[in-house]
């Protein structure tokens, strides 16, 4: 089974040379610790920068200078900043190529919950309605169960969306899952962990092959 | 000649600001929020006002003021979390909320001042977000329609600017800020420092000045840190 940053580990596989990544709040901050060395990645943030680098060096931090997580960070080399529209412009028009984001639920047509509980929590949604709406890669990170045990990979959602038949695949602490064709499609097991558990945790339909190979991490 | 837009300082900068108005700030988190005039509006005492701001400051500071002293009648924003009084006050009524996603929001206050009435999207399709808005296909693909935005007053906060009112903003500070100076119809715009004309370089002016009616160095900028994350010394990056 993974944790937190094995989940980030593994989703930091999906990344390419080359591309442009917005890393959503929670699990998707970590990725950014795990890209493959010498691969030339950029991130972005939508509050307005891209070529987000790590966390500053404590005494140098600057209010000036957050991310979306509203955690103050540093700039890379060759970083820019931009305003509001202009960041939306570039999530809208698909210039960052991959978006990792965390969920409450999703469902075997790629519906996505992760802005309201109705009567309990209401933060809103941020930037995340945008991201899912537009993003052609969009992979979901998260824990395969909630706090109660119960599945959050389900036949349809509970919770109010955030997007419709958008997410492609989902890294959870159990598995690597596809979503096509209105079904979980079991790529990896995470080390350790049998296709019984998967198949037990999963409320969705899912589709499991005869071979379903480890994650190599 | 250039026109001057600078006024004597926030008393004179939030003068005509009235119960009921619409008002934009400017702001991601408490990044780059117009600190002083948001002092002023507490003073003022202004009430029934509608907030349009992407969050709504913390308990305590930000909007937050605003939120404690029950001046907000409706507020407009794409995330509210952090801010307990803000919970209660929705949760029981007494505030209304408007929650939009937030590539929408800034590009209907960037549409209000553009000039633009409306445009489609794709972000809330098929969510509550797009109840009761206009669906249109496009490229096969479903859009909503969302309106654009304007303020009676839009208060943002700049790095530098000058007498007549051109802005140049500071890292992520920026954010909302130059979208809601061109939506307002009487903008203000308060500045960590005020330089004469010609100062600042004309290639590196983020808001050009015709979009801000009035601006002030602030006398304090507080600039709290919402999440001090930090790495050690000797780390690697």
């Amino acid at each position: 089974m993974l944790d937190k940053n094995g989940i980030a580990t593994r989703i930091a596989q999906e990344v390419r040379d080359g591309w442009y990544v917005n890393l959503g709040i929670g699990i998707p901050t970590l990725v950014a610790n795990h890209i493959q060395k010498g691969m030339e990645v950029e991130f972005q943030s939508e509050n307005g920068i891209l070529g987000m680098g790590p966390f500053p060096i404590e005494g140098s931090e600057d209010a000036d200078l957050i991310n979306a997580g509203k955690q103050t960070i540093t700039a890379m080399p060759g970083a820019v900043y931009f305003d509001s529209a202009t960041s939306f412009a570039m999530i809208r028009g698909r210039h960052v190529q991959l978006t990792v984001l965390g969920a409450m639920e999703v469902s075997s047509n790629g519906d996505i919950a992760n802005w309201k509980i109705p009567g309990k929590m209401v933060k809103g949604m941020g930037g995340a309605m945008d991201l899912v709406a537009s993003a052609d890669n969009i992979v979901v990170a998260m824990m395969h169960t909630n706090r109660a045990g119960e599945s959050k990979l389900l036949p349809t959602c509970s919770l109010p969306l955030t997007g419709v038949g958008c997410v492609k695949r989902v890294v959870t602490n159990l598995a690597v899952l596809d979503i096509k064709d209105g079904a979980f499609h079991l790529i990896e097991r995470a080390p350790g962990v049998s296709v019984q558990e998967i198949i037990d945790a999963t409320a969705g339909e899912l589709i499991v092959p005869s071979d379903v190979p480890e994650m190599t991490l | 000649m250039s026109i001057s837009k600078v006024v004597s300082g926030v008393e004179e900068a939030c003068s005509g600001v009235e119960d009921g108005m619409t008002l934009m700030l400017g702001g991601f988190g408490l990044c780059g929020i117009p600190e002083n005039c948001i002092e002023q509006l507490v003073k003022l005492g202004v009430k029934e006002v509608t907030c349009i701001s992407n969050n709504a400051g913390i308990d305590g500071f930000g909007l937050g003021k605003l939120l404690s002293g029950h001046q907000i009648r409706k507020m407009i924003s794409s995330y509210v979390g952090e801010n307990e009084e803000f919970e209660r006050q929705m949760l029981s009524g007494e505030l209304e909320v408007d929650l939009i996603p937030q590539g929408s929001l800034a590009e209907r206050c960037r549409a209000g001042g553009a000039g633009i009435p409306a445009f489609y999207t794709p972000a809330g399709y098929g969510t509550e977000v797009a109840e009761g808005k206009e669906v249109r296909e496009f490229n096969g693909k479903p859009h909503i329609l969302e309106s654009a935005l304007t303020a009676d007053f839009a208060f943002v906060k700049a790095w530098k600017g000058d007498v007549a009112g051109n802005l140049i903003f500071k890292a992520t500070a920026r954010n909302f800020n130059p979208m809601m100076a061109m939506a307002g119809k009487i903008t203000i715009a308060e500045v960590e420092e005020l330089v004469p004309v010609g100062e600042l370089d004309p290639n590196e002016i983020h808001t050009p000045g015709i979009f801000v009616q009035r601006i002030f160095q602030g006398l304090s900028f507080e600039k709290r840190i919402e999440q001090r994350t930090v790495r050690p010394l000797n780390s690697p990056s």
